[in-house]
């Protein structure tokens, strides 16, 4: 078993592991750091559950090696939410405009939906309809149906806007 | 965790990749990772060795040379996708790339990757070929130039030697105000293309044809440039009559057949794409 020492920066906190260089990105989060909220759907790159932002870029972490990510920047779903570490504490504004919108139910798509909005809204805040459902089309949800996702994605637009924020 | 177990390499200059490639058992290229990573998951390769080239410099670039791109192997889509010289120099690229996965994979998927991955579907393969690329292989005895129409071999087979890797692109450019059109047939958006049509026209002030590339992604096991169509178009004066009889050529092209569509269904695709194509790329010419 062939492995390498990697440090990498997850939710803004340094981490350093010894990981088998076959070993995924998404596996690595959820298995050596019990980051669970990215969740694994397919494993190799089609429904879009495992997304994560790479140096502030979506990027599927069953496509990446844990080893790729060496010296680099991950935000995971963990690390949306303003102080992810205290429960009362209100979440991002986008999982406020999901939960109002019902824009989940088994919630299995949710991380993945999360991270890539982010990147949409970070890289277009004003996004129309279909601009929003071209973004979502590498993301496959099989219970909530897109058109809550969608509501909650424009909703969450108007939102940042009226507080002034960046996604 | 999926894919089989391999040892894994990060050279960090071309030399050392070549050096590696030559003399490593069974490996393997990583560039993007979007096809290659899946196909180790599904177990379709199983490389003794896996040689990341992400962490080489010098490989990411667009640029504009000599009347033509330069266009580095390791360019993520997602930069070509916005890249303003690209979307004023060839616009088809940037069409094309729209097509192509989706944000997340795009932002980490290379052209290098996909043209050597050669799906036949893949939308930068077409575009290349429609342009007349040219591709630079780099191998233990240096750079070899080679124009796109011989790159693809067979199915899914470059004209790359086992110890050679692609490392930079060229794309001629044609005059400003050209026309262009990049259409695809697709079960859902972002997925590999039932069939896709690639077209680059220009026409004279008089509505002749003066230079015209037609090239079909998805519809055989390599992309076809249709020198038939071409030929048929060049010097007649641009018309919607014109472009059907053209298109109709398409229907003799052979075709495959597969869970997603016959041939029948393929080359009736090739032809409708191929005519719509030409009638947008029309639309789209400026003097």
């Amino acid at each position: 078993m062939e492995t390498r020492k990697i440090a990498v920066t997850v939710n803004g906190q340094p981490q350093t592991r010894e990981v088998e260089t076959r070993l995924t990105l998404a596996d690595f989060l959820r298995h050596d750091l019990g980051l669970t909220g990215t969740h694994i759907g397919c494993e190799h790159g089609v429904c879009g559950a495992c997304t994560i932002l790479l140096d502030g870029r979506t990027a599927r972490s069953c496509l990446t090696l844990a080893v790729q990510a060496d010296g680099h920047a991950i935000d995971t779903v963990e690390g949306i939410a303003p102080n992810p570490t205290d429960k009362s504490a209100p979440m991002h504004p986008l999982q406020e405009a999901f939960r109002d919108n019902h824009a989940l139910q088994c919630g299995f798509c949710t991380p993945g939906m999360l991270t890539t909005i982010i990147e949409l809204l970070r890289d277009n805040p004003e996004p129309t309809g279909d601009e929003v459902r071209i973004a979502i089309s590498g993301n496959l949800c099989r219970c909530t149906g897109y058109q809550p996702i969608v509501a909650a994605t424009l909703d969450a637009a108007k939102r940042l806007k009226a507080e002034g924020r960046k996604p | 965790m999926k894919p089989p177990p391999f040892s894994y390499h990060d050279p960090r200059s071309v030399a050392e990749a070549v050096t590696l490639l030559s003399t490593l058992e069974n490996p393997k290229l990583l560039a993007g990772g979007q096809s290659l990573m899946p196909m180790l998951a599904m177990r379709f390769v199983l490389p003794d060795n896996v040689i990341d080239i992400n962490k080489i410099d010098g490989l990411a670039y667009i640029r504009e040379g000599q009347n033509s791109l330069e266009i580095g192997a390791m360019t993520r889509q997602r930069d070509i996708e916005f890249s303003a010289l690209i979307a004023q120099k060839h616009p088809l690229l940037r069409e094309g790339i729209l097509n192509v996965g989706h944000r997340q994979t795009r932002n980490r998927g290379t052209i290098g990757g996909s043209l050597c991955h050669l799906d036949p579907a893949a939308e930068q393969v077409l575009v290349c070929l429609a342009s007349d690329a040219t591709v630079t292989a780099t191998g233990p005895a240096g750079e070899r130039a080679i124009p796109f129409r011989d790159f693809p071999l067979a199915y899914m087979t470059p004209n790359l030697a086992p110890d050679e890797l692609l490392t930079a692109i060229r794309i001629p450019l044609w005059r400003p105000g050209h026309g262009y059109s990049f259409l695809e047939f697709a079960r859902r958006h972002g997925d590999f293309a039932v069939a896709s049509a690639a077209v680059l026209l220009d026409v004279d002030a008089g509505g002749i044809i003066k230079r015209a590339a037609v090239a079909l992604g998805g519809v055989a096991a390599v992309p076809l440039r249709m020198d038939a169509v071409e030929a048929m178009l060049v010097g007649q004066k641009a018309s919607e009559e014109l472009f059907r009889a053209a298109a109709e050529l398409c229907r003799a092209v052979e075709a495959v057949a597969d869970v997603h569509a016959t041939v029948e269904y393929r080359q009736h695709l090739a032809a409708v794409l191929t005519r719509r194509a030409l009638t947008q790329a029309l639309a789209r010419v400026t003097p």
